[in-house]
C-alpha cells in the first residue's frame, strides 16, 4: 500500500471514528399504539435531518412503561432521554423537579398553536413540562343504520338518561346486538375514567374543598345506580371484563349500538380494515346529565424529558420536532391527513382535515370546552376531569373502581360499594396526610 | 368380556384419555400459531373462527417495526450464558451435599429453596439500584447473573436428587481404582447422571428464556430479550391480539424446537431414578 493510499484510510477511519463520537444516541421510552409507532417510522426523517442524533426506542406495555419509568426517573437511573408520559404524569413529577421545563422553546414552534387546556394539562405553576403529541377527549359512537331502522335520532349533546332510552330500545341481546357498551374492567385507568366523567355529569365530585371523598353523597349515589342499572339492562355480558380494547372489538364487529369512548377510537372505528361496521358509525359529544361540566374527558400522551437525561438538548430537539407542524405535515403527506395525530393544535383542523376525519369536529370541540382546573359542578381542590392529580390517586382509583366493578357484577349492592369507596378513600387519605 | 378384550379396552381409553390431555395443554399454542394468521379483525371475532382467510401481514409488520434477531440473539446468548454458569456452580454444590451430607444440608437445601419464595418485585428496588451502580442497566450481563443466580436453587435441587440415586460404591470404586476428584467427576459421574443434568440444563434454560419480570425491569433496547419485545405488542388503545400472537410465536419457536430436539434427554432426565 503506497502513502497516499495509507493517508486515506487512515483519514477516514478519523473522520468515521471522529462522527461516531460525534453522535449522540437518544433512548425514547413509548407505547405501542398507531401514532406512536407512526411516529418511529417517520423519524426516519428526522436522522437524516439531524445525523449528529441516532434515536433508540423502547416500546412498552402502558403499565409496564408506567413502572419502568417511575422507577428509573426516581432513582435518576437515566436509562431514557423522552419518555412518553400522560397528564397525571407530567403534573406529578414536574413539581417534583424529575423533568425539565419546557421553556426557550423556538419560535416556529408556536406553543400558542397548541390548546390552553393541553398546555394547561401539562403545566405545573405555569410552566410546561411536556409537549403533547396527541390529545383525546370522550365522545359518543353511535350506529346510524340501527338508529334509522328504529326511527331513533341523536341529539347532538344527549343526556345519559336519553343515552339509556335509546340503548334499552336497541338491545337484542338474541341477535348478539346490546344497547350500549362501557367500560367495566376495574382500574383507574379503565372503569373509573368513565366513571368519572358520569358522576361529574350527575354533579358529584371525588373529594370536597377539604379533600374529604363524598362517594356517600347523592350526586355519586345517582351517578353509580345510573351506570349498573344501564349496563344491565343494555349492555353486553361479562362486561366488568370490557376495556377499551375489548369495547372497540364488539363495536368494530357489530354487536354495540353505542358507546361512550375515547376520541381516539374515531378513526378505528371508520377504518375498514378493521371495523365492519365503518360506514355506520355516527359521532356526538359524550352525554352530560345535570352539568356538562367534566362530562367528556381530556388525556394526552406527550414527550418529557427527565432531568437524568445525558443528552437533553438534543432531546428537545426530538421532542420539539415530533410534535411540531412539520412533523404533522410530515404524516399528512407520507400516510394521508386523517392519521395527522389529533387534538393538540389548532393548525391540525384545517377543512381538509375535518372532511377526511369525520369524528374530528366533535373531538375539537370537546377538547376546547374540556377544563381540568374546574372539572365539576362544585368546586374541587384538584385538578383533573376523569383522574385527580395527586400520587394516591392510583391507588385510590384503582381500589374504587374493584368496588364499582363488584357492584356491576352484582357481588355487592351499590350502596355498599359507595361506602366501602368512602371508607378507603378517606382511610388512605388521612394516611396520605390531607388536607394538605 | 375376555381379558385380553379388557387389557384393549382398558389400553383404548388410556391412549384417548391422554390424547385428550395433550391436546388440552397444546390448545392454547395451537390457537396463538393460528391467531397469528388472522386479521385483527378475525382475531376478535365471536364465535371464534377456525376458517379464515390466512394473512402473514402481522408477521411482515413485527420484521419491519422490530429487528426480531436482534432480541433472539440476546435470548439466547443470555440464556445460554446464564444456565452454563448455574450448572458450573450448581454441580459441585450439588455433588458436595449429595455424597459428603452434614446435619446442615437439609436445612440448607430447604433455605436455597425458600429464596425462591419472595417475591421479586420486594427486591426490585435493591437490584436496580446495584444495576444502576455498577452499569449494568441494560447490560446482558446483568441479566445473566440475575438469572443465575434465580435458578440456582432449582438446578442445584435437581442435580441433589439426581446424585442421590447414585450408589456411593460406585464413585469409592473409582477412588480405588486411583481416579482423582476430577476424573471421579468428569469420568464417572457426569456420564452417569447426564440424562439428569441435560433435564436440569433444559428446564434451566426454559426459565431463562420465559423470564420477563427482570428483562423488562433491568432492560431497554441493547440487552432486551424476546420477553421484551412480545410486552411491546401489547396496546392500550387499539387491537393487538394477532400482531401479539405472531410475536409471540417467534419467540417460543427457536425453545420449543430445542425442545423438540432434546426431549428424548429430557424424558430420560425426568424418569431417571424412577425405576430402580
Amino acid at each position: 500500500m503506497n502513502i497516499p493510499v495509507k493517508a486515506l484510510c487512515i483519514a477516514t477511519c478519523m473522520t468515521l471514528s471522529g462522527i461516531s463520537l460525534g453522535a449522540q444516541t437518544l433512548t425514547i421510552a413509548t407505547v405501542n399504539n398507531s401514532d406512536m409507532i407512526r411516529m418511529q417510522k417517520l423519524s426516519k426523517t428526522f436522522e437524516s435531518e439531524h445525523p449528529e442524533i441516532k434515536l433508540n426506542w423502547v416500546v412498552l406495555e402502558e403499565n409496564v412503561l408506567r413502572q419502568r419509568l417511575t422507577t428509573d426517573i426516581a432513582t435518576q437511573g437515566g436509562q431514557f432521554d423522552v419518555l412518553t408520559i400522560g397528564m397525571y404524569e407530567a403534573a406529578l413529577w414536574g413539581a417534583k423537579g424529575w423533568l425539565e421545563p419546557m421553556t426557550d422553546l423556538p419560535a416556529t414552534y408556536a406553543i400558542e398553536d397548541v390548546f390552553p387546556s393541553v398546555r394547561d394539562g401539562l403545566s405545573v405553576k405555569g410552566t410546561l413540562y411536556a409537549l403533547p403529541f396527541y390529545a383525546e377527549s370522550s365522545m359518543t359512537y353511535y350506529r346510524t343504520d340501527l338508529f334509522k331502522d328504529a326511527g331513533l335520532t341523536m341529539p347532538e349533546r344527549p343526556t345519559w338518561e336519553q343515552i339509556a332510552g335509546f340503548a334499552k330500545q336497541l338491545n337484542k341481546p338474541e341477535k348478539e346486538q346490546y344497547g350500549i357498551c362501557l367500560r367495566g374492567k376495574a382500574g383507574w385507568g379503565e372503569n373509573m375514567a368513565l366513571i368519572s366523567t358520569v358522576a361529574n355529569a350527575y354533579g358529584a365530585r371525588w373529594f370536597d374543598e377539604k379533600w374529604q371523598p363524598e362517594f356517600t353523597g347523592p350526586e355519586w349515589k345517582n351517578a353509580l345506580n345510573f351506570y349498573v342499572n344501564t349496563l344491565k339492562e343494555s349492555g353486553p355480558p361479562g362486561a366488568t371484563s370490557n376495556g377499551f380494547n375489548e369495547n372497540l372489538a364488539l363495536f368494530n364487529s357489530g354487536k354495540c349500538a353505542i358507546w361512550v369512548d375515547a376520541s381516539v377510537a374515531g378513526s378505528f372505528v371508520t377504518d375498514k380494515t378493521q371495523s365492519k361496521v365503518a360506514d355506520h358509525v355516527g359521532f356526538t359529544f359524550a352525554p352530560h346529565q345535570v352539568t356538562d361540566k367534566g362530562s367528556a374527558w381530556l388525556y394526552s400522551w406527550a414527550l418529557a424529558i427527565p432531568t437524568s437525561s445525558k443528552a437533553k438538548d438534543a432531546a428537545k430537539t426530538f421532542s420539539t420536532w415530533a410534535t411540531s407542524k412539520e412533523y404533522a405535515a410530515l404524516v399528512a403527506e407520507k400516510d394521508g391527513i386523517a392519521n395527522v395525530p389529533p387534538g393538540t393544535r389548532n393548525s391540525t383542523y384545517t377543512d381538509a382535515y375535518l372532511q377526511a376525519a369525520p369524528f374530528a369536529k366533535v373531538t375539537l370541540e370537546s377538547l376546547k370546552a374540556a377544563n381540568p382546573k374546574d372539572p365539576t359542578l362544585k368546586p374541587v381542590p384538584y385538578v383533573g376531569i376523569q383522574l385527580v392529580t395527586i400520587p394516591e390517586f392510583q391507588a385510590i382509583g384503582t381500589q374504587v373502581g374493584k368496588s364499582f366493578s363488584a357492584a356491576l357484577v352484582g357481588q355487592t349492592s351499590v350502596d355498599k360499594a359507595l361506602a366501602d369507596a368512602q371508607t378507603y378513600t378517606e382511610r388512605e387519605m388521612k394516611r396520605a396526610g390531607y388536607p394538605k | 368380556m375376555t381379558l385380553q378384550q379388557s387389557r384393549r379396552l382398558q389400553s383404548v381409553l388410556l391412549g384417548t384419555l391422554a390424547w385428550a390431555i395433550a391436546i388440552l395443554i397444546f390448545f392454547p399454542i395451537f390457537w396463538m400459531v393460528l391467531t397469528s394468521f388472522k386479521t385483527e379483525l378475525d382475531a376478535f371475532a365471536s364465535p371464534p373462527q377456525f376458517i379464515f382467510t390466512p394473512t402473514l401481514e402481522n408477521y411482515l409488520h413485527i420484521e419491519q417495526r422490530s429487528g426480531y434477531f436482534h432480541f433472539a440473539w440476546n435470548s439466547v446468548l443470555i440464556s445460554f450464558t446464564a444456565t452454563v454458569l448455574c450448572m458450573l456452580i450448581a454441580i459441585p454444590a450439588a455433588y458436595s451435599m449429595a455424597f459428603y451430607e452434614t446435619k446442615r444440608t437439609k436445612g440448607t437445601l430447604l433455605w436455597m429453596l425458600s429464596t425462591k419464595m419472595l417475591p421479586p418485585v420486594g427486591v426490585l428496588m435493591p437490584i436496580y439500584l446495584l444495576a444502576k451502580t455498577f452499569g449494568l442497566l441494560d447490560t446482558r450481563a446483568a441479566l445473566i447473573i440475575i438469572y443465575t443466580l434465580i435458578n440456582l436453587p432449582i438446578v442445584v435441587w435437581m442435580i441433589y436428587t439426581y446424585f442421590k440415586d447414585i450408589p456411593k460404591d460406585i464413585l469409592e470404586a473409582a477412588r480405588l481404582d486411583g481416579a482423582t476428584l476430577w476424573q471421579e467427576m468428569v469420568r464417572v459421574l457426569l456420564p452417569i447422571s447426564k440424562g439428569g443434568l441435560a433435564s436440569t440444563l433444559l428446564l434451566s434454560l426454559i426459565l431463562c428464556w420465559n423470564e420477563a419480570f427482570w428483562s423488562l425491569n433491568l432492560t431497554s433496547s441493547s440487552a432486551a430479550p424476546l420477553t421484551a419485545l412480545i410486552a411491546s405488542y401489547s396496546s392500550p388503545e387499539g387491537l393487538f391480539w394477532a400482531k401479539l400472537s405472531a410475536v409471540s410465536t417467534l419467540a417460543c419457536a427457536p425453545i420449543l424446537i430445542f425442545g423438540w430436539i432434546s426431549q428424548k434427554q429430557l424424558v430420560r432426565g425426568l424418569s431417571f431414578g424412577a425405576v430402580k
